[in-house]
Order: C-alpha cells, then structure tokens, then sequence
C-alpha cells in the first residue's frame, strides 16, 4: 500500500437548499474540489460517491452515474460507483476511494458525499433514515433513529450519572462551532435553557439533542504521494483509513451505552498510523445526537466510559480544551445530509491541518480524527488524517 | 404499496403473533428474532437451530418517550418503546401499553401482549404483533 494524499476539498452549504437539486450540488462541490487541487478533469481515473438515501428520498438510484454525466465526464467513460452504509456513506466512499489509490490502481479519484433530503415532508425523512435500523424487528414496531439513541441516553445516565445538563453542553458547544463555519447549517449560538426546553423528540432527547435533516454536498480529491508533489498547496496525508461492524439491531448488541465498533475502528485506525490517541490534537465526532458525542469521546478511549459527561462539562472538548471536538459545528450545527457527513468532517480535518481554519483554527494541530457512524453503531469509521 | 404489500409481514407471523424464537441445538442459547446460525457456534450449528416459544416475560432495560413518530404511528404519539431483555436471554425491542411514563422504569418486570402494531392507510394490510405490559 502507498501512501494517500488529500489534495483539494470542496464544500456546498449545508441548510435547506431548495434551489438546488443533487446533482447541482454534487457537481458544485466536485468541481471546487478540482479547481482547488490544481488539476483538470482529465486527470480524473473515477469517482466515488457516498449516498444513503437518493433512492428514496428523491426517487434517484445510480448517482455515481448521474453525477459524472452532469459534471460533462461522461465522453471520458469514468468508472463511478456509490457506496451505501446508512449515515457513515461518506466515510465508506471515501475508504474506498483511498484503497482505490494506495493499492496502484489509480492514482487520482474524486470522492464526494450527497444527500438532499428537504424535497420530502420531515416524517417521510423519519422513516427514511429509519431505515439503517433492522427494518422487520425495530423499525417494524414504532423505532425511529433518535428514539434509539433516547434509549442509550436513559441507559447511560441510568449506569453513569450522566445529567440532561451535561447533554446540553454539546449542542451548546457545537452551535458555538457552528457559529463560526460559513457552511454550516445553523450559524447561531444556542443557550443551554433552549436546549432543555426545546421540544421533545424521544425522551430524554429534544430538537436541539438532534442533528438536523440537510441538503448538502462535500468532495475531496485524493492522489498518490507521487502525483501529489508535482502539486502546490500544503500536503494532507490519509494516515489510517479504518472500518468496524458490529449487530444491525442495538438488542443484539453487547452493551446499550457505547458502540463497539467504534472501539475496534479506533484501535485499527491506531495502528495503522502508527500513532498513540495522545497525538490526536482534535476530531470530527458523529455527534447525530449529543449523547452520541458523549459515548464517541468514551468509545474512541478519549475518556474512560462514562466520564464523558463530566468532561464535556470541564470544556476539555471545547476550543482551547485538551482535544476540540467538533469545532466544525458538528452534524448537530453543520447539518447532516447523510452521505455527505463523512466527507464533510474530513474537510474540517483537512482546513484544520493545513491552518485554513480561520477563527476556528485549533493552534499547531497535527493530527486529526475523524468518526463517522451508521445508523445505530452497525457501521463505524474511523479516519486519522495528518500534516504530510 | 403493490397488492402483495401483505406478504412480507404474513412471512413474519409466527414470530410476531407469538414469540417464536429459536435455540441453538448445539449450546442451547436461545434468539430473538430466530437467526439462521449461531452467534457463537456458527456453522456447526447450521441444520440444529431449534424453534423455541419464549414465555414472553422479563425486564425494562431502557425506555424512551416517542413524541416524533415515523409514519403510521401519529395517532400512538406520543408512545413508549422500551427495550426488554427476556427471561430465556434475548433482548427485543417493543412498545410498552396500558400504562404510562411514570410506571416505566429501568428493571421495571413486563410481560407479553397481544396487539395491534398498525395498518398501511384506510384499505392497507393492518399488522398485529407484541407489546409489553407492566406486571
């Protein structure tokens, strides 16, 4: 295996875009990803897409495909391909992509994440992302993505102490975040009272415990070291690319207050970089709802389990803290257009390291992480990527 | 929904309608919703799951309050879905009738009922199955 750099990014705000369909914004954030990296499209060998949904939410299978023709590719016949893994999509295209490049067989691929999920009313998109959980035995009987998170929450407050205060401190900090990001969704702080007082999804969870439904898209262009030098701009390097599955129903599963499959993600992703979680200076966790970040920090050994309510408490999360968590907003402020999530966070990783951050920057950051979920923890990916 | 809609929960009712679940013949550990193979025994157990009724009896691991429904259940908002681990081992997922938030608890002993789940529209295919009562 060679080794893989992030050359280019490209980003659409996130929000309700309802003037813009998905293939307008994959194309957007495609081509901005190829002027960025300096190169044309015809030094394009294929492209991957991640997407969850398109099939249902807007009636649209093949969006590899789809993609490539409007962004006038189709004359160069490009392998395309889209990659499903629920709401961990974006993280899946882009492994896939990496292992495209570091196994030789191309050296340079486009790699984006799409979803536009606003042209359907919000319960129709309940359903829809219910649909990561196990149709015929969850889903079946009433679950809804948050309400299964609501029911690690109770769990984890039940074993932990964990307090619905300590929950708020997460929106509360990555709608800070957020605040800060020109593509984030919700670009506006939040006091902790809304949080509590917002209303109620699945209890203990209310509006602002869960990330939002989005449009939006993000793409990266990824080459060989080799290829990359010939190019200008401050080098990012893929250090690990690491997967992780675990039971597609949470009653199956080990324990109700943590995902496993994070746990093993993050000890392969170690490994394969060759790197201790001491020299992680800051990540993009999969914070689809705030008790979600909680058990992400606990998961990936940041914190022992269950201590991940104090410490977000203590700011050791926050800008300044021992590790910044997020400081993109997050998919509670950023927004969560499910395939495009996993790409997103890996442009934060990549503006962070190369000190494009702007009032975001976390100072001398080196290494990054990011952790990207599918659904209820079924799927788990994590990424580290570092300063070349 | 085409006219076959039905068909898919039909393939289902054994399990919904009664706890059938199924158990290991090789080491005895019982599942729910019947699995094909052995979590643990894998492909020894191939051609020795067992069908196993489950008594339907056990206890509230964790709970939740749904006030934003999928499609199908707004007129059950807001509803209680609870996690159960049962007697013989397995965990399922359920809603929690006849009673309300404040006689839900974590280690709260339920037991099986039978119900109606929900329907697909006015003429739809209406779809029975579990639900959990505090004992």
């Amino acid at each position: 295996m060679r080794d893989v750099m992030v050359v280019g990014t490209g980003i659409t705000p996130f929000g309700e875009l309802w003037e813009h369909s998905l293939r307008d914004l994959g194309i957007r954030a495609g081509m901005e990803a190829i002027r960025d990296a300096g190169i044309t499209s015809s030094d394009i060998d294929a492209l991957f897409v991640g997407n969850m949904a398109a099939g249902r939410l807007i009636d649209q299978t093949h969006i590899g495909a789809l993609i490539a023709d409007f962004a006038g590719l189709a004359g160069r016949n490009l392998p395309t391909v889209t990659i499903e893994g629920a709401d961990a999509s974006g993280a899946a295209a882009l492994h896939h992509a990496y292992l495209s490049v570091a196994s030789g067989l191309h050296d340079c691929v486009v790699v984006g994440g799409a979803e536009k999920m606003t042209d359907l009313p919000d319960p129709e998109v309940t359903e829809i992302t219910a649909t990561a959980l196990d149709q015929q035995w969850e889903s079946f009987f009433g679950a809804t993505l948050f309400s299964m998170y609501a029911m690690m929450a109770r769990r984890h407050m039940h074993e932990f102490g964990t307090t619905r205060e300590q929950l708020a401190r997460v929106a509360v900090k990555n709608h800070r975040n957020g605040a800060l990001n020109p593509a984030a969704q919700f670009r506006r702080p939040v006091r902790p009272e809304s949080v509590l007082e917002a209303a109620e999804v699945a209890d203990p969870l209310g509006m602002l415990d869960c990330a939002p439904i989005s449009d939006g898209a993000a793409a990266v262009v990824l080459c060989s070291a080799e290829r990359a030098r010939r190019l200008p701009g401050p080098q990012v390097r893929i250090a690990a690319s690491a997967q992780a599955g675990d039971t597609l129903s949470l009653s199956s599963r080990r324990s109700l207050v943590g995902f496993d499959a994070t746990s093993v993600a993050m000890e392969r992703a170690l490994k394969l970089a060759g790197r201790s979680r001491k020299e992680v200076d800051f990540a993009e966790v999969h914070d689809v709802t705030t008790i979600s970040e909680i058990m992400a920090i606990e998961d990936l050994g940041f914190v022992k389990k269950g201590a991940g309510g104090p410490a977000t408490a203590s700011g050791m999360t926050a800008p300044g803290g021992e590790l910044p968590v997020n400081t993109s907003g997050g998919l509670k402020a950023r927004g969560h257009p499910l395939g495009a999530t996993g790409i997103a966070q890996i442009i934060e990783l990549v503006l962070q390291l190369q000190g494009k951050a702007e009032e975001r920057q976390v100072p001398e950051a080196r290494v990054g992480l990011a952790h990207n979920v599918g659904g209820c923890g079924a799927t788990a990916f994590v990424h580290i990527l570092e300063v070349a | 929904m085409s006219g076959l809609a039905g068909v898919r929960f039909w393939r289902e009712t054994k399990s919904r309608y009664n706890l059938t679940g199924n158990r290991c013949g090789v080491c005895g550990t019982v599942f729910f919703p019947p699995r094909p193979v052995c979590t643990r025994c894998h492909r020894e157990s191939i051609g020795r799951m067992e069908e196993h009724k489950l008594k339907g009896t056990g206890e509230v691991l964790t709970w939740t309050f749904v006030h934003e429904p999928r499609p199908g259940f707004e007129i059950q908002v807001p509803y209680i879905l609870a996690m159960v681990r049962l007697d013989e081992g397995p965990a399922l997922l359920a809603q929690m009738v006849d009673c309300g938030p404040g006689e839900v608890r974590i280690g709260t002993r339920v037991h099986s009922v039978f119900r109606k789940i929900g329907e697909e529209g006015k003429s739809g295919v209406i779809y029975y199955g579990y639900k959990f009562v505090p004992d």
